[in-house]
Parts: C-alpha cells; sequence; structure tokens
C-alpha cells in the first residue's frame, strides 16, 4: 500500500514536472492605470499566440503602493520574473537587488544604444543595462481652440512672452475679482515642477543640476528669474492661480483653462473630452529660441529571481514588449510615444498633429536623475507656494530650496 | 452547570478528572488563544520591533543597519518634524473640546426632543457610518475656490472675496479639522445620549421638587453622573485627534500635509517617511515618538479625570 503510494507520487511529480517543462509562467507586473492595463493584455495575447509554451500573469497594484510591494516581494523571495519601474526607481532597485543585469547575449550594448532614443542610457549602471523602454513621455502645452477662437487669438504661443501675452488675454475674473476662467493652469504639483527644472531654468539662461544631477546648480540668477517669471503668471500677470479648480487639468477638462502644461500620458484622458476640441503645440521657447522639454519613462526590467526557463521566457517577453511592433500597440492605447527612434519618428507620426509636438520636443528633451522624486516635487512646490502664500522674496525661497533638494540628494550619495 | 443538576451526584472521587475551575479556565484560554496569537503576531510583535528598527537604518532592501540614536537626533534637529508636532497638538488641543462640547450640547437638547427624535438621531449619526475619504472629498470640493467650491461661489455671488480654505497656511488646518469633528460628532452624541438615559430619573425629580434651576441641574447632577461617559469620550476623540490621517490625505493629496506642511499630522509623516522615502528606520523613529505621546496623553487624561 504504502510503496503503491510512493509510486503514485512519484509519477504524479514527474507528469508535473514534465508539463513544467512544456508551459512555463512567468509574471509581469506593472502599475493600475487602465489603458496601459489594457495595452497590456493585448501584447500578452499577442505574445502568447507567437509563444505557445509560454503563459504570462499579468499582476497589477496601485501606483500609490507598487514600489512597496515589489520590495516586499523581493524580500520574501517571489517578486515577478519581468516588472515596470520608473527610470527614477533604478538604483534603489539596483542596489537592493530587485533587478538582474540584462544578459549582453540577448541584449548587446550596441543593439540597445541603436534602437532606442539616448535617454536609454539612465538605465544603465556600470556598464549593464538593467531595463527598457517600450514607451517615453515628454511634455507640450494643450489648449483649447474653442477658447482660442471665442477671443480672437489663431493659434498656440510660441514664446515664453507669447503666453504671457495670451494667458493674460484668456484669463476672466468675476465682479468680487475671482478667477472663473485661467489662462494657464499653474501648478507645480502637476507636470510644472518638471517644466520649471528641465525647461523654464534652462531658458533663462541655467542649468538646474550639475550633468551627473548630484549638484544642485539652480540656486543663481537664472534659477531666480525663472522662478520669479513663474510666479509672476498669478501674481503679476493674473494669468492663473494654483488650486484652481483643484487640479490643472480638471480645470482643462472643465473647459475652464485655456491652457496647461501636460504630459502624453494625459492623452488618454482628454481624449474623452467632448464640449469642446483642443491642441496640441510644442512648449513655447524663450526669446532666443531655446527650447528644451523633460523625457521621462517607465522601463521594463527582470526581477531578479528569474532564473532557467523563466529568466529565458522573461527575455523573450521583454524583447517582445520593447519590440516596434508592441511600441505602436502603446501609442495606439495608451497614447505614449515609442521608445526608439525608428518607430517613433515616422512621417506618419512627426505630422499627426497631436503626437507631433510631443516628438519634436523629445530631440531636445533632458531626463533629471531624482533621488527621491515625491520629496524632490515637494521642495519645489514649497518653494513656489512660500512665495505664493507668505510673500517670500524670490531669490531667498530659491536658496531655501536648492539647500532641501541638496540635503535630500546627498542622503542618498 | 446545567448538566450536573440532571445528574444524580456521584460518590467517587474523581481523581484524574479536572475540576471545574481548572476547566473552565481551560475553555477560556482555549477561546482567547486564537485572538492572544493573533494580536502578538500582527500587534504586539510589530509595536516592540518598531522600538528596534528605531535605532537602525533600514530601506527595505538591504539589512538594517544598527546606527543608535541617529534617526532621533536628526529627527529633533529636523524643523520640519516640530512644525508637524505642533499641529498634530493643534488637531487634539482645539479638536476634542470643541468636538466634546458640540457633541454634548446636541446629545442635552436632542434628550429633551421627542419629535422626529430618531430620524434626528439618524442624520446626526450618518457622517459616522460614511467612509472618511469620501467625506474628505465632499468636504475638499465644497472647499474650492469658485466656481467649484459651493462656500465660495456662494461668497462669491454676494460680492465678496474668497476664503482661501485649504491654500492657507492659517485656515487649512481648522478647515480639515471641523471635517473631521463633524464626522465623529454622530458616535459622540450616541455616546452621550446613552449616559445621559443611564442617570436615573429619580434624581431630577427629586431636584425639581426642591425646586432646583435647570442649569443648576445640569452642573450639579447631569455632568458629574455623566462622568464616565465624559472621561471615555476624552480618550476616545483624543486618540482619533493624535492620529488623524484620512481626512488630512485626502483633502490635501496633491501636496500631502500642505500647503507647505501647515496639515501635516504625524501620522502623515510617518507614511511618507516609510513608503514614499523608504526610510525605515526612521519612521520607526516617528511612531515610537507617537506612541509616547498617546501613551503619555492617555495616562494625563485618565489622571485628571479620575474618581476622588
Amino acid at each position: 500500500m504504502k510503496r503503491h503510494m510512493t509510486a503514485a507520487l512519484l509519477s504524479g511529480t514527474a507528469l508535473f514536472a514534465a508539463s513544467g517543462a512544456q508551459a512555463v509562467e512567468i509574471e509581469y507586473w506593472q502599475y493600475i492605470y487602465e489603458t496601459r492595463v489594457t495595452a497590456m493584455d493585448q501584447l500578452i495575447e499577442m505574445f502568447e499566440e507567437q509563444n505557445p509554451d509560454i503563459t504570462v500573469e499579468q499582476v497589477t497594484f496601485p501606483y500609490s503602493d507598487y514600489q512597496t510591494r515589489v520590495i516586499a516581494a523581493n524580500m520574501a523571495g517571489n517578486g515577478p520574473d519581468v516588472l515596470q519601474l520608473f527610470y527614477g526607481w533604478t538604483d534603489n532597485f539596483v542596489n537592493g537587488g530587485v533587478l538582474q543585469p540584462l544578459s549582453k547575449e540577448a541584449f548587446p550594448d550596441e543593439m540597445i544604444e541603436e534602437t532606442f532614443f539616448p535617454i536609454v542610457s539612465a538605465m544603465e549602471r556600470n556598464g549593464d543595462y538593467y531595463g527598457l523602454p517600450t514607451a517615453v513621455r515628454s511634455l507640450a502645452l494643450f489648449y483649447n481652440k474653442a477658447l482660442f477662437e471665442e477671443a480672437g487669438i489663431g493659434g498656440p504661443p510660441e514664446t515664453l512672452d507669447e503666453l504671457v501675452e495670451t494667458g493674460a488675454a484668456l484669463a476672466k475674473k468675476d465682479d468680487a475679482g475671482n478667477y472663473t476662467q485661467v489662462g494657464l493652469t499653474v501648478e507645480m504639483g502637476g507636470q510644472d515642477h518638471h517644466w520649471w527644472r528641465e525647461v523654464l531654468v534652462r531658458q533663462f539662461g541655467g542649468a538646474p543640476y550639475n550633468d551627473d544631477y548630484t549638484e544642485v546648480t539652480y540656486n543663481d540668477e537664472a534659477g531666480v528669474a525663472a522662478t520669479e517669471w513663474y510666479t509672476d503668471l498669478d501674481k503679476e500677470h493674473g494669468i492663473g492661480t494654483p488650486g484652481f479648480m483643484d487640479e490643472g487639468q480638471a480645470a482643462f477638462r472643465a473647459g475652464r483653462a485655456a491652457m496647461t502644461i501636460d504630459g502624453t500620458f494625459r492623452l488618454g484622458s482628454f481624449s474623452s473630452i467632448e464640449d469642446f476640441e483642443w491642441g496640441v503645440a510644442e512648449l513655447p521657447a524663450n526669446a532666443d529660441g531655446l527650447q528644451s522639454n523633460y523625457a521621462s519613462y517607465f522601463a521594463n526590467g527582470i526581477g531578479a529571481g528569474a532564473e532557467g526557463e523563466e529568466l529565458e521566457a522573461a527575455e523573450k517577453f521583454l524583447k517582445f514588449i520593447t519590440s516596434p511592433e508592441a511600441m505602436q500597440v502603446w501609442l495606439e492605447v495608451v497614447g505614449e510615444l515609442p521608445a526608439s527612434p525608428e518607430a517613433a519618428l515616422t512621417e506618419e507620426n512627426l505630422a499627426d498633429p497631436i503626437y507631433g509636438p510631443f516628438l519634436k520636443g523629445l530631440e531636445y528633451a533632458h531626463t533629471t536623475t531624482f533621488y527621491d522624486e515625491a520629496a524632490q516635487r515637494q521642495v519645489i512646490m514649497d518653494m513656489t507656494n512660500r512665495i505664493f502664500l507668505e510673500d517670500q522674496p524670490v531669490a531667498e525661497s530659491v536658496a531655501e530650496a536648492a539647500e532641501e533638494e541638496q540635503d535630500i540628494i546627498d542622503d542618498y550619495q | 452547570m446545567a448538566t450536573t443538576d440532571t445528574h444524580p451526584p456521584d460518590d467517587q472521587p474523581a481523581a484524574p478528572r479536572l475540576s471545574m475551575r481548572v476547566r473552565r479556565a481551560l475553555w477560556v484560554w482555549g477561546f482567547l488563544a486564537l485572538p492572544v496569537l493573533f494580536y502578538s503576531v500582527i500587534r504586539f510583535y510589530p509595536t516592540l520591533d518598531a522600538f528596534r528598527l528605531s535605532f537602525t537604518e533600514w530601506n527595505l532592501m538591504r539589512p538594517p543597519k544598527f546606527i543608535g540614536l541617529e534617526n532621533y537626533r536628526e529627527m529633533f534637529a529636523d524643523e520640519d518634524f516640530w512644525q508637524v508636532f505642533r499641529n498634530t497638538f493643534a488637531y487634539l488641543i482645539m479638536g476634542t473640546p470643541i468636538s466634546l462640547v458640540v457633541s454634548f450640547t446636541i446629545a442635552y437638547f436632542l434628550d429633551k426632543v421627542r419629535f422626529a427624535h430618531n430620524f434626528l438621531r439618524a442624520l446626526y449619526f450618518l457622517p459616522f457610518l460614511t467612509t472618511a475619504s469620501a467625506m474628505a472629498w465632499v468636504w475638499r470640493w465644497f472647499y474650492q475656490p469658485a466656481p467649484t467650491g459651493i462656500i465660495n461661489s456662494v461668497l462669491s455671488q454676494m460680492g465678496m472675496g474668497q476664503m482661501d480654505f485649504l491654500r492657507s497656511t492659517t485656515w487649512a488646518l481648522p478647515s480639515i479639522m471641523v471635517t473631521a469633528i463633524w464626522a465623529g460628532l454622530g458616535f459622540q452624541i450616541i455616546i452621550f445620549m446613552a449616559g445621559l438615559r443611564a442617570i436615573p430619573t429619580t434624581y431630577y425629580e427629586a431636584a425639581r421638587i426642591d425646586g432646583v434651576g435647570d442649569w443648576a441641574i445640569l452642573r450639579k447632577i447631569t455632568l458629574p453622573l455623566l462622568k464616565p461617559t465624559t472621561v471615555f469620550l476624552v480618550v476616545f476623540s483624543s486618540i482619533g485627534f493624535l492620529r488623524i490621517f484620512d481626512q488630512v490625505y485626502n483633502m490635501t493629496n496633491n501636496d500631502p500635509g500642505g500647503p507647505l506642511n501647515s496639515t501635516k499630522p504625524l501620522v502623515l509623516m510617518i507614511y511618507q517617511t516609510a513608503f514614499s522615502s523608504f526610510q525605515m528606520g526612521a519612521a520607526a523613529a516617528q511612531t515610537v515618538v507617537l506612541f509616547t505621546i498617546l501613551l503619555i496623553v492617555s495616562l494625563l487624561q485618565l489622571w485628571v479625570l479620575r474618581e476622588r
């Protein structure tokens, strides 16, 4: 009896092992954002059709605790095989042993450098790449065509001076002096802190950080001028005010903001606007024609725990989701730009009235290296809040912000 | 017990059988074992472990490194910490007395109302049943500038300037506190009413016969006899205000605890340190401070309001 049972158990195990060799199951993790999850579902379906022996399970978590889940699962030894990560988390994830370097056989350096936009270099540590993006994001100026027409303004502003002029013409206030419509949303908590860092500071002749982003360098005339220009949008020109309709994107959706600066990722949610037509333009240049932009991306990396067949399957899957084919799906479903120039800079895409301006922005974009993005964003928000709410002199506030941000960066060195 | 009664008494000494007392103790502990185990593992152990972690530097990814009192030293030298510390006490010192006075007043008069009594009571209790975050979002929109916010829209239509409720470093904290008071009011009213009902009516009758006025009855009979209820509510609501989080986080989540940290309570700071900056050691140190405050405040209140 006992022997029979052992035999049965053994053969069961053998069977199990045999079927395991045929069908590998890997896990893909990302955070919950409706269009991203839908796009990934489509990609998984396509991939499984091409690779019938591999099953991919998509696991998602709310953005707010995504990082914690990844880290906790990694500690417990059951992390994902392939995972999505913000480029700014790379340091933490590499040092913490969440990711493994991409193998040079499957992903040769020359192939990576040839295929992707140069900003992929943010995924490289000590000669190894730790992830590849499917899509990249950049900023642009969204404008409400109906409001522009109503005010008799021909097109979106091309320079900062025009932005101020147009914005002032489009802002409306009631008899008590309250905004009922803003010309441009003023919201550091949204994308404006990126605009300020990588675009405005540079356009006023400065640089936000040194080359490897370890030193804050905006505490100078240029930084102060950029900040003054930004806070004057409210204080001096009455173009918009922080907190109007709670969030800039809400105000724009409601048709009460003529312009807002936002990223590619907003395209999906703005596409459901039915009350008015909107357009997209490149971020305004300064008087000398200098343009800049902020580009960022979520990359896909391979979890440290993947090995053997799973690693092989994970590499296959990573290759697939970073292929031009996948990039096109991502562009259509999520609205994010393809991460390779070949797939992105097609004539069709460049001529697209919506993708065009974002793509042109990519050519001159900068990618900030963040150490603690939430905390660094808070520093810039507080910097303008001190000016808006407490009337602190601009230079003083910028100096205080620079010091705080340097402390955050130093903590991670 | 009932079964032993129905059986004829047994003269045989039941040597190996356990006495009633022991058996009952075994039963009790048998049932208690589960919650005790549960609490030890998910409550007491992490609580104690937080003390240990507060002496380490730990980002969840590398093993914790012992650094002695460094976390505490940094925390006490941090201006933001003291701002948050003051905010936490502002919630407590304003929130607890105001909520108790308001809820007692409502309970006191509601107790006298016969017309639509149950309906009114349900109405006051309703906010307590609602999810804190949902309520916080409704209030967040109430407080918006015109044209979104209802309060400011009314002000604006009357030609008055707007109130910068949540955009003001002065008014944001009181604005949030009001919603927290309102949310907890229903519970406190119900408890106060139960306390009022528990006071024997004979005292009131005797006082009326002696010709004592309403005010004197309130002061000499109602309030003293309500003391156990009051003590419970003071402690309960103090703890609630000391660990306020939902309202603040949901009403300011674009700038958590802002503007300029003016609304940030200790719990939100702990949350950010732990789950946004991943500095678990520093977060544990902040937790130890919160724990100590809660302990001291609770003991102090029990001592002040003790039975003499």
